[in-house]
């Protein structure tokens, strides 16, 4: 199981050909108290770097990028009646949406979890 | 913004307390404890949350003559509220406006002995006082009082918290004012605030403000709370914010504000107009706007913030007015927002629908407030 993050502070976990996309434990301490949850719907495709998603915490809307290009399958319905899980449980039970990998190549361009630990210090 | 971030007297307080510390108006302020936003609006619902305020602007308005009338009627000269009868300790909502009838400010006046404390938004304070001087200079003496703190203690537990301290704060009513020792610093209290509950705003000099906020601290059911959880709570209270909700575009009709213009102030009253705009506004107060601020009700669970466009049809085609604030609101359960809508629209219970990326999420024009308020009648 190989997990990988991003700059903008999303992990995503490769399961086969599917993500598991999320925002990192950092991510969630940031926003704060998260209110509202909610994902591309099935089916979208996005490129790299679309917004795919977009959480929004007692303060204000963040968008969630995509890690990599792929097509919606599934969002974390959990989430809609208790955004906050994604404060207590980030980068497991709090994962936001799953998509279809178009192009593998794409995740040699994100960081590594040492990578990603230095960059947040 | 080039200059370096101001501190309140509070400052390492803050820090102390764990606060995540931002920049606003020009000040480094605590936006959240670790409790977070969510808890320290909840806990001064329910209890009571010690904010400070100190970044806000206050000034002293003296008469020249040394009478304290000749200073009220001059700063009527500025604002359509009645300022000749405020009584002595007493407190009241004013708006400075422009000639266009736009809110220059709102602000919180206070009648002391022999002077006006006027209290107004951190953002403001500069122009403020540059217009106020203008507009009473040759009556009054407008200063700046910057070596001055201030402190809120908000919620059904302020009042026993602060009384713990200064016995004669339990005898104070909603918008008294008076001034007594708080931990042995002299302040001036006043029994109101920004966030729909009972509590007390109370000014001291700046090196008296720590031991005020410990000793606030020190008493039951008191806990920090930020500017975060501050926005939420006035959101939910109906209470405008400066620079979203009214600013120089927005009227005191408009804003749905013309309760602090008394009669006397209006067509037929003893000192009628005489305020910048006065042409204009008397004329809504009596034919009524073509919009109006409301309260916004959100429908699902997504927040509509501030800059979202409303509305009449499903499908955007005819628009109805915009939201000035939105957020999620804790008490209330749900997102909650003000704008303004045109006039036919401005009914409570009438459907809008608001744009969220791209969609149109269906909301419905409220009365404010969305929470009932605790104030200590």
């Amino acid at each position: 199981m190989t997990v990988y993050y991003t700059k903008d502070h999303e992990w995503l976990r490769v399961e086969g050909d599917v993500a598991v996309v999320g925002i990192t434990n950092h991510a969630a301490d940031e926003l704060g108290e998260l209110v509202f949850v909610e994902a591309k719907d099935e089916g979208t495709e996005v490129a790299q770097g679309d917004s795919v998603a977009v959480v929004e915490s007692v303060k204000a809307a963040s968008d969630i990028y995509a890690p990599v290009s792929g097509t919606v399958l599934d969002f974390n319905t959990a989430l809609a009646d208790d955004p906050s899980l994604v404060n207590r449980e980030a980068e497991a039970e709090g994962w936001i949406l799953k998509m279809r990998i178009a192009d593998a190549g794409q995740l040699a361009s994100l960081l590594d979890a040492a990578a990603y630990a230095a960059l947040v210090g | 913004m080039n200059a370096p971030l101001l501190r309140t007297p509070l400052h390492d307080l803050h820090v102390s307390l764990g606060a995540r510390m931002v920049p606003f108006a020009g000040y480094e302020m605590p936006v959240q404890y670790r409790a977070g936003v969510m808890a320290e609006h909840q806990h001064t619902r329910t209890a009571a949350g010690l904010f400070d305020v100190s970044h806000m602007g206050q000034i002293r308005l003296r008469a020249r003559s040394g009478r304290v009338e000749d200073a009220a009627l001059a700063l009527e000269r500025l604002v359509p509220a009645d300022m000749l009868s405020l009584k002595p300790g007493r407190q009241r909502y004013v708006l400075l406006t422009d000639p266009q009838g736009g809110i220059i400010d709102d602000l919180m006046v206070s009648r002391l002995d022999d002077w006006l404390l006027l209290v107004v938004n951190a953002a403001c304070k500069e122009g403020d006082l540059a217009h106020i001087l203008a507009g009473v200079g040759d009556a009054c003496t407008v200063e700046a009082m910057p070596d001055r703190g201030l402190i809120a203690i908000q919620g059904p537990a302020a009042g026993a918290a602060l009384a713990g301290l200064a016995p004669r704060a339990a005898d104070m009513r909603f918008m008294d004012v008076a001034e007594f020792d708080v931990a042995g610093v002299p302040c001036i209290a006043s029994r109101s605030g920004y966030t729909g509950e009972d509590g007390f705003e109370l000014g001291m000099p700046s090196d008296g403000a720590v031991r005020v906020a410990e000793a606030l601290l020190a008493q039951p059911g008191v806990a920090p709370a930020g500017l975060g959880a501050r926005d939420s709570l006035r959101l939910e209270a109906g209470l405008c914010l400066y620079g979203s909700d009214i600013d120089r575009t927005t009227s005191p009709v408009e804003a749905a504000l013309e309760w602090s213009i008394q009669k006397s102030r209006r067509a037929g009253g003893a000192r009628a107009g005489g305020f910048p705009g006065a042409d204009i506004v008397l004329v809504q107060l009596r034919d009524g706007t073509s919009r109006r601020r409301v309260g916004i009700a959100i429908d699902g669970r997504a927040p509509v913030r501030g800059g979202a466009r409303l509305f009449a049809d499903a499908d955007g085609r005819q628009p109805a007015g915009d939201v000035t604030s939105g957020a999620f609101g804790p008490t209330v359960g749900a997102p909650v927002a003000m704008g303004y809508v045109d006039a036919a629209h401005a009914a409570a219970g009438t459907p809008l629908f608001a744009e969220l990326r791209g969609k149109f999420v269906p909301v419905t024009v409220a009365a404010l407030p969305f929470v009932a308020p605790g104030f200590k009648r």
